[in-house]
């Protein structure tokens, strides 16, 4: 199989807190990978390294089988690493635009914003991708006074404008409606369709199970298993989840 | 039909244009109503040229820190140094002036020193990571501990610069009657204005003015951001204390500590939020002027001194407190 990334022995603690020990990850170049664990579990810690928020303490990770030494954020967007995160990383006291293009503006080779540019951009993928129809969105719009909803779908365009190969979705279903959950598991299915790769991180083991290829299973900072949903029933995925929250251990 | 598909879209636009710029309208109706009560106070002195001459000369010297100033309070941090910065870039001027009489020198001197003020600010804030109010309160003592050590507290006068092209450039009179300061605070307002809303730097400033957590997220260099934003502020602090011992023609080693509230009063009062992330240039000069009337009206109405520091000390706390509860009622 070929690999997007690939992560080998990654260790990283927050003093005394050992986030992740030892672990090995790995994504397909045109893969769902579902990451499933409890709170505190390592998720955010392992993918804030994928996206070269945190420094791993120890450990090797592979892009398209190069070897990224000190990955930054800036970096990696532009590899096409893009995350929704679960806290979403909007700034809600600025317009739309701002936050579609925050940490990568359209500027000019001196730096100065292509202003019109983005706003048009940004009215494109309202219309286009986000549904939004009132006519009280404007790209001008500050972001502070959306919906939950909203706000998730500004993340997700945010994440797809710049033509990402590996999407990260951090808990992307919290705080969304049902109608609004089914529409999002519609757009990480269309990710592969796409041919692109996508981590999925949820709680919620039934919206992992109906789109991941792959599930990983995290405990207590170490990866507990790991299974491809083609060979593992839905009862038995939760069964074993189960099992690794009372015992910390699969079987 | 047409026209009433009209009627119901121009009050949307009206409704949006006001809430966008609401904060400035609302600066400029101060403005006017301050400079309406002023002229029917005394419409002799406020319909002839020497009052607004008087404004032009005064009301630059600290409003060409409050421009940078809101950059540092968009960024939600605060530099409370900059009066003690400006008689450090003054202590260097007059030390290399008196080396090696090259007033060329003397001004780049001045400029640097308040650039190296700036950045030890800004590493302070960014690496050591203290909280800016309480590092930048530490440099306002020390930068003034070390101007009063080396001026051994003595002020020197200015008086052979007079007539040279630094004087001229920077505090003469333009057609003998617009001071120059007012030129260069205009000039500094485009300046700012143009790389905080139409640079990549200054989207970054409201950025992580507004959410530091999230533009980190998004690649946004925040500690790069933050150290520059300090280092202009402490070499805007240096050339507004050079502008301000020209006008004068004498550098006092206590100067510019009654710009600390008249600057700080300015950029609250323009409408930049002390919580970070909202703030405009507009606001702040038209604040800087409201401010420096204010000022004037004080002592043209024969008040004393210290009825200043009252009045911009409750224009400081009614401005952020107005923010507050204007952030309370969005969240």
């Amino acid at each position: 199989m070929d690999y997007i990334l690939e992560m080998k022995d990654i260790c990283k603690s927050f003093g005394e807190v050992e986030a992740l020990r030892h672990v090995d990850f790995a994504v397909g170049a045109n893969e769902i990978v579902g990451l499933l664990g409890d709170n505190g579990a390592g998720k955010s810690t392992l993918i804030k390294i994928i996206t070269g928020y945190h420094y791993p303490d120890s450990g090797e990770i592979y892009f398209n089988d190069e070897k990224m030494e000190r990955l930054s954020v800036a970096r990696a967007r532009q590899l096409g690493i893009e995350t929704v995160y679960q806290e979403r990383a909007l700034a809600d006291l600025q317009p739309l635009w701002r936050n579609i293009f925050m940490g990568r503006e359209l500027s000019g080779p001196l730096g100065f914003l292509d202003v019109n540019g983005m706003m048009q951009e940004t009215q494109r993928l309202m219309v286009g991708s986000m549904g939004f129809t009132s006519s009280a969105v404007v790209p001008d719009s500050v972001v502070g006074t959306f919906s939950g909803g909203e706000k998730q779908g500004v993340a997700i365009v945010r994440a797809l404008y710049f033509e990402a190969e590996l999407i990260i979705l951090d808990e992307p279903t919290m705080g969304l409606s049902l109608s609004e959950t089914r529409k999002l598991l519609d757009f990480v299915r269309d990710i592969r369709k796409a041919g692109k790769a996508c981590i999925f991180i949820d709680h919620n083991v039934f919206h992992v199970y109906s789109v991941a290829d792959r599930v990983i299973v995290l405990d207590r900072g170490a990866v507990a298993g790991q299974f491809s949903t083609k060979d593992i029933t839905l009862d038995q995925l939760m069964d074993k989840m189960y099992r690794v929250a009372q015992t910390g251990s699969l079987d | 039909m047409n026209s009433c598909v009209e009627e119901r879209a121009q009050p949307g636009g009206l409704v949006r244009f006001a809430r966008r710029y609401g904060l400035q309208i609302g600066i400029v109706l101060v403005a006017v109503i301050v400079w309406a009560l002023f002229f029917i106070g005394s419409p002799q002195t406020f319909s002839s040229f020497p009052i607004y001459s008087a404004f032009m000369s005064t009301t630059p010297l600290f409003a060409m820190m409050a421009l940078p100033l809101t950059l540092v309070i968009i960024a939600a941090e605060i530099d409370l140094s900059f009066p003690s910065v400006m008689a450090f870039g003054m202590t260097a001027f007059t030390l290399i002036l008196a080396a090696t009489n090259s007033l060329t020198l003397a001004f780049v001197g001045c400029l640097l020193a308040g650039l190296l003020a700036g950045v030890v600010n800004g590493l302070l804030v960014v690496r050591i990571g203290i909280p800016s109010l309480v590092a930048t309160i530490g440099t306002q003592y020390f930068w003034r501990g070390v101007v009063l050590v080396i001026t051994g507290g003595n002020g020197r006068s200015l008086v052979p610069t007079q007539g040279s092209l630094l004087y001229n450039a920077l505090v003469g009179r333009l057609a003998g009657r617009i001071p120059a300061q007012m030129l260069w605070t205009i000039i500094v307002a485009g300046i700012v204005w143009l790389f905080l809303n139409r640079h990549k730097f200054g989207a970054h400033v409201y950025l992580i003015g507004d959410n530091v957590e999230s533009a980190k997220l998004m690649g946004v260099n925040a500690a790069r951001t933050k150290l520059l934003v300090f280092a202009i502020m402490g070499m805007a602090a240096a050339f507004a204390g050079l502008v301000v011992s020209l006008e004068v023609l004498y550098f006092w080693p206590t100067m510019g500590e009654w710009y600390l509230l008249s600057t700080l009063s300015s950029v609250f009062l323009g409408g930049t939020s002390v919580f970070g992330g909202t703030g405009t240039i507009f606001g702040t000069f038209v604040a800087s002027f409201i401010i420096g009337a204010i000022n004037g009206g004080i002592v043209a109405a024969g008040l004393a001194g210290f009825w200043t520091q009252l009045i911009y000390g409750l224009i400081i706390v009614a401005s952020v407190s107005m923010h507050a509860i204007l952030r309370r009622r969005l969240a």
